[in-house]
């Protein structure tokens, strides 16, 4: 015997090898969850490989800086010049998004809705990556010394990036969301289909678990849904590229990813997310579902001063009445305070309305009687378009503006005040 | 010179000093890791199997040959996402038969480098995807033109890399 394994000593010693090794794999397969056994080897190597990759990292960002910051000034004036004008049309692009996020507060409120807020993030830089075509996976540096917990989001401004596999000390482990072995909860973003969004194996990413007899195009926008636990509601994750179908009766729907993943350079762990329900503006009275679903029919332009001589306009027969405790909130009026101004409500042309007719009232400053001026007449948008003042001063004028909820009328509920592009003046 | 005797032909067995046994490993586990981050048509290169294969034709030793596998091998098993041993037990083979092949063959000429390392490469990935899928259960998908593109880019690099690397040779 002991001579057969002396004779056959390199075979024994490859088969030994290869059982632990196998032996090892098998034990870790079947606790998958948890790979404590395994967390000595992979501090060793983490700790041997990632000095060397934050040492260069940090080279390469001095040098970077360095030459951005002496050298690469010129043009810097345009491009300030660029990034202002960029700022004003993001800022009056703003405007509109606060009124909808407010109207959809409103909403989520009176329906006892708990959003979920990213209250806290921790920028990381990325140091390295597993080395490997089958992992996708990459090293931040920034560890558990720095807050970073194992199923951390980790995002871009463009979208989700993965999450947080492992934490070491200064450095952690992010599984891309291309990852055959990561998913995500994911939403289409028009057709609110929900499905999980998986890597595959040559590094595409696919959206599954949505049934083949839905319609699912190209272009349509995923994001997240939330019901993971992991990523907060709502960040963008990609674009659907193409739709087949797919094995047992479900769609196959390849996305595009909202992040270049193989060009990672800075990213965003969100350490802390809240959840709670969504805060009205100060000074909101809370509206019924009712109230607010009303404000977004289309609107009955207010009457003008009767003329005996003009004949009335042929009616269908139908009668719109503003809900209870909205008096005259389906019809935009702008009615002017004493000192000028003018307390605005609007009638909200949202997508669903086909047209929408604006008419103002304004006071003149002595409070003389109201003299009915109609206003630039124009299809409606998907935002109202009405000025907050009766001057018709627009807001994207003054960009600081935040939408404040407004009352219309003393007594009335609160209606948010609207914006008027600034090249259209009121006539 | 010391020489050992195999199938009566001369070869010659090298070692390496203690630093060179560590740092060569340890940097192309790095440069793996850190290089494709910036250029990423570079992750088709496997470094540290190229470095496995280096060190076992030169030791001619088939037990040095799989250890060597074999600690490379779990080094980069433990920077990715999946479970150690996938790249362990794949480098181990490698190791194994490339020193095998060493005591048999004259392995230092560029011609056959880059022979050994195309057939090494291809067993290679063989083993580790025979091993992720009946193993782990991971879904890969096997292309012979994308294995044999990236075994032969291997094999390429590796002429030059271990034309480099022969520098850290010591004769026994």
């Amino acid at each position: 015997m002991e001579n057969l394994i002396s004779r056959y000593r390199n075979v024994t010693i490859l088969v030994a090898v290869l059982f632990f090794q196998v032996l090892g794999l098998a034990m870790q397969v079947r606790r998958s969850t948890q790979d404590e056994s395994t967390r000595l080897i992979r501090v060793w190597a983490v700790d041997a490989v990632t000095p060397f990759e934050k040492g260069i990292v940090w080279f390469q960002t001095s040098v970077s800086n360095l030459f951005h910051n002496y050298f690469y000034l010129r043009g810097v004036r345009q491009e300030n010049r660029d990034l202002k004008l960029q700022i004003e049309r993001l800022r009056i692009e703003q405007v509109r998004l606060n009124q909808d996020a407010e109207q959809a507060r409103r909403l989520q409120a009176l329906l006892g809705f708990k959003e979920q807020f990213i209250s806290k993030t921790l920028a990381a830089q990325v140091i390295g990556s597993s080395g490997s075509e089958q992992s996708r996976s990459i090293y931040i540096d920034k560890g558990s010394r720095d807050g970073v917990k194992q199923d951390m989001a980790v995002i871009t401004a463009d979208g989700v990036v993965g999450k947080v596999l492992r934490v070491f000390r200064s450095t952690s482990q992010v599984l891309l969301v291309n990852d055959q072995t990561s998913g995500v909860g994911a939403i289409l973003d028009k057709s609110r289909l929900q499905g999980v969004l998986r890597g595959t194996a040559v590094g595409e990413v696919v959206l599954e678990k949505v049934m083949s007899d839905e319609t699912v195009l190209p272009g349509e926008k995923v994001v997240t849904s939330g019901g993971d636990q992991i990523f907060p509601k709502g960040l963008a994750v990609g674009t659907v590229t193409k739709v087949s179908p797919g094995p047992e009766l479900f769609l196959n729907i390849r996305v595009k990813p909202a992040v270049d993943l193989s060009r990672l350079e800075e990213v965003l762990v969100i350490t802390q997310q809240e959840e709670k329900e969504p805060a009205l503006a100060d000074g909101a009275a809370p509206m019924r579902a009712a109230d607010i679903l009303a404000q977004r029919l289309p609107s009955v332009p207010d009457r003008p001063p009767d003329d005996p001589d003009k004949p009335p306009p042929p009616t269908s027969g139908l009668k719109i009445f503003p809900a209870p405790g909205t008096q005259g909130t389906t019809a935009a009026t702008a009615t002017a305070k004493p000192n000028g101004t003018a307390a605005a409500s609007h009638a909200r042309g949202d997508s669903g309305s086909a047209t929408g007719t604006v008419s103002a009232t304004t006071k003149p400053a002595d409070n003389s009687s109201a003299v009915k001026q109609p206003v630039q007449k124009k299809p409606a948008t998907p935002v109202g378009a009405v000025p907050d003042n009766a001057t018709g001063d627009a807001p994207a004028a003054a960009p600081s503006h935040q939408p404040q909820l407004t009352p219309s009328k003393q007594g009335q509920q609160s209606q948010p005040a609207a914006i008027q592009p600034p090249q259209e003046p009121p006539q | 010179m010391p020489i050992t005797y195999t199938s009566n032909e001369q070869v010659e067995v090298y070692r390496f000093n203690l630093p060179a046994a560590i740092l060569i490993p340890l940097i192309a586990v790095f440069l793996q890791a850190f290089v494709p981050l910036r250029f990423h048509f570079f992750s088709i290169f496997d470094l540290p199997l190229l470095v496995v294969i280096f060190f076992a034709v030169a030791r001619r030793s088939p037990v040095a040959g799989l250890l060597t596998g074999a600690a490379i091998g779990l080094l980069q098993d433990s920077l990715t996402g999946h479970p150690l041993g996938l790249y362990g037990i794949a480098k181990t083979v490698v190791g194994y038969g490339a020193s095998s092949l060493g005591v048999k063959l004259d392995v230092e000429n560029a011609g056959s480098r880059f022979l050994v390392v195309l057939f090494f490469y291809v067993v290679h990935e063989i083993v580790y995807f025979t091993i992720a899928r009946g193993l782990v259960g991971l879904t890969l998908q096997w292309s012979w033109p994308r294995e044999l593109g990236s075994a032969l880019a291997n094999a390429a690099l590796a002429v030059v890399l271990f034309a480099l690397m022969d520098r850290f040779k010591q004769r026994t």
